[in-house]
């Protein structure tokens, strides 16, 4: 079996996924060759074919082109699976690539099982087992699912690749850096956030309240900052900050994959949710199953007591 | 202008999950269904559009599925689109991401739309696909997980959600297909006039046999429930006694009382 990874680069740096892309091919027992737009100034260390088309001539968000410069390193590799990162770059650009080569494609894998592909569904509470009946297939890999701490080193052999350029009809005008964090709650010992189980935006200062009571800062789900209860600087998750407190309190929050990612790291996580099968639960060393609005006066007032 | 919204019908995702019969996804009965959270960002954002733009662009809105797909068609007219499109399927669920954006395709490619909007993925399957297969099919330039939209005089300037709070800005001439994040807009609920309005709106009900069937591409093989590694601790009882333990927990795990 023969992979084709398709590696990230942004602001012409190489995006941090090599070591999760090599890890899946280490797991599948796969040969492999890389793709990169990118410049030779940043490269995956790995021993392997790399064919690399150059970031200042094909862009980095350029999805026309860069569909096209896969498939001519497809052509050249003959992969039996082209694999991507699910991520903004990933999820764009696979689906473009799979309608070309008519392949099937599984989205976000998070395990390899006998030739068919394990997959999240309904909000991570369940999964599928997903077999491809195409002979080629394109996959996106869920972050943090598959990895391994040593990357291997060494150069790769570049392949440079170039395509005619028909021009694209998307136009990457440029990026907009996240604004600065007023909030940082990347340092705080202890984060208490708030979901949607909340409720409303009037329930929120409870939560903050209970963050106060606790000597921590208030975090806060994609959710609740979407509904604009709550300021974006308070957001925890892969769009958010990315937290490793030593107390972790999840207030009404599901577990969505982009949250637990944001907060996997800590090191005791307490979440409080009436769904008893709330994906949360997974991750959580406690999981009190209760209404939040109910909860946290009790849990105030009984902090309140130990002082 | 002419504008499509493609939006799917998925269970209240606090629903408890029970793996069907044949043991390939959830059992239907007993789930409350709701429109799909990111397709609500994509209808008010088609509304806007026909706001911005004097009420001209007629807005079509096309959901694939059973009977009771009809309760988000409804919604999304009520909320301003123009005209539904059921096309009806009693074994949507069935359909991979390749065969649902083929039936879209054969649907949307009578049509000539200027501008299509989908949810950015499901809430259920949650492939991220169709609307991008959808692209592809109708030969369109299509942007993913969007979070910004601006038209003017027939380019659109959106901006894209990237890791870590970023954002790209990206301009596309029409036509073209968006696929919507979370965020993008605040949907609109709608009003009491407005569902009384949309109950005599036409939603058009055609068949998938109506079009050309194509065979799906990856199958479910089985459905199933994630293995609990059951490392945490689940307090139940009554909010005092729970309140009581979890300090208690503290006290012993972390310095927080210390």
């Amino acid at each position: 079996m023969k992979f084709l990874l398709v590696a990230e680069s942004r602001d012409g740096k190489l995006c941090d996924v090599s070591h999760e892309l090599l890890a899946f091919a280490a797991e599948a027992g796969a040969e492999y060759a890389y793709f990169q737009v990118g410049s030779e100034e940043s490269l995956p260390c790995c021993d392997a074919t790399l064919y690399l088309a150059d970031r200042e001539r094909y862009g980095e968000y350029s999805p026309d082109l860069h569909k096209e410069l896969i498939l001519a390193a497809v052509e050249w590799e003959q992969p039996d699976a082209v694999v991507f990162m699910h991520s903004s770059y990933g999820w764009d650009l696979a689906p473009r690539v799979a309608v070309a080569l008519q392949a099937a494609q599984v989205s976000e894998v998070v395990a390899i099982n006998d030739g068919e592909y394990e997959v999240g569904c309904c909000n991570g509470k369940m999964r599928r087992s997903v077999k491809p009946t195409t002979p080629r297939v394109v996959l996106t890999l869920q972050s943090g699912a598959f990895n391994q701490k040593e990357v291997s080193g060494g150069t790769p052999q570049i392949v440079p690749l170039e395509i005619e350029k028909a021009g694209g009809q998307i136009d990457f005008i440029g990026y907009e850096e996240a604004e600065k964090k007023s909030v940082d709650l990347t340092r705080a010992d202890i984060v208490v956030s708030a979901g949607r189980g909340v409720g409303k935006k009037e329930n929120v200062p409870l939560i903050a309240d209970l963050a106060r009571a606790l000597g921590g800062e208030l975090g806060g789900s994609r959710p609740v900052v979407d509904a604009g209860w709550l300021d974006h600087s308070h957001q925890v998750g892969t769009t958010g900050q990315v937290v490793s407190p030593k107390l972790y309190m999840a207030c009404g929050i599901s577990g969505a994959i982009q949250h637990v990612a944001g907060m996997k790291r800590s090191e005791f996580v307490v979440a409080i949710n009436k769904d008893r099968d709330a994906p949360i639960g997974e991750i959580a060393d406690v999981l009190v199953v209760a209404d939040v609005m109910q909860f946290v006066p009790a849990l105030i007032a009984r902090i309140g007591q130990q002082a | 202008m002419k504008i499509l919204v493609c939006i799917k019908q998925v269970p209240d995702m606090e629903s408890r999950f029970k793996v069907n019969a044949a043991g390939d996804w959830y059992d239907q009965s007993d789930l409350a269904f709701r429109m799909n959270e990111y397709d609500e960002y994509a209808v008010e954002q088609a509304v806007q559009l026909k706001e911005q733009l004097g009420g001209e662009p007629e807005i079509t809105v096309v959901s694939i599925g059973p009977e009771r797909v009809g309760e988000p068609l409804r919604k999304a007219l009520a909320m301003g689109c123009d005209r539904g499109v059921h096309i009806h399927d009693a074994d949507s669920s069935r359909k991979d991401p390749w065969q649902i954006a083929s039936l879209l395709a054969a649907f949307a490619r009578e049509g000539s739309y200027d501008v299509i909007f989908t949810g950015m993925q499901s809430q259920d399957r949650g492939s991220a696909q169709v609307g991008m297969i959808l692209a592809e099919l109708l030969g369109l330039p299509s942007v993913t997980t969007i979070v910004g939209f601006s038209y003017e005089d027939g380019q659109v300037t959106v901006r894209r959600e990237l890791e870590g709070g970023a954002r790209s800005v990206v301009r596309v001439p029409l036509p073209a297909l968006f696929t919507c994040q979370l965020g993008l807009n605040q949907p609109r609920y709608p009003t009491l006039p407005n569902i009384m309005k949309a109950k005599k709106k036409e939603i058009l009900l055609v068949k998938e046999g109506d079009f050309a069937l194509t065979e799906g591409r990856a199958l479910t093989s089985r459905l199933f429930r994630p293995e609990k590694k059951g490392r945490g601790l689940v307090l139940e009882g009554d909010v005092a006694e729970q309140s009581q333990r979890l300090v208690e927990i503290l006290k012993i795990k972390t310095a927080v009382f210390r």
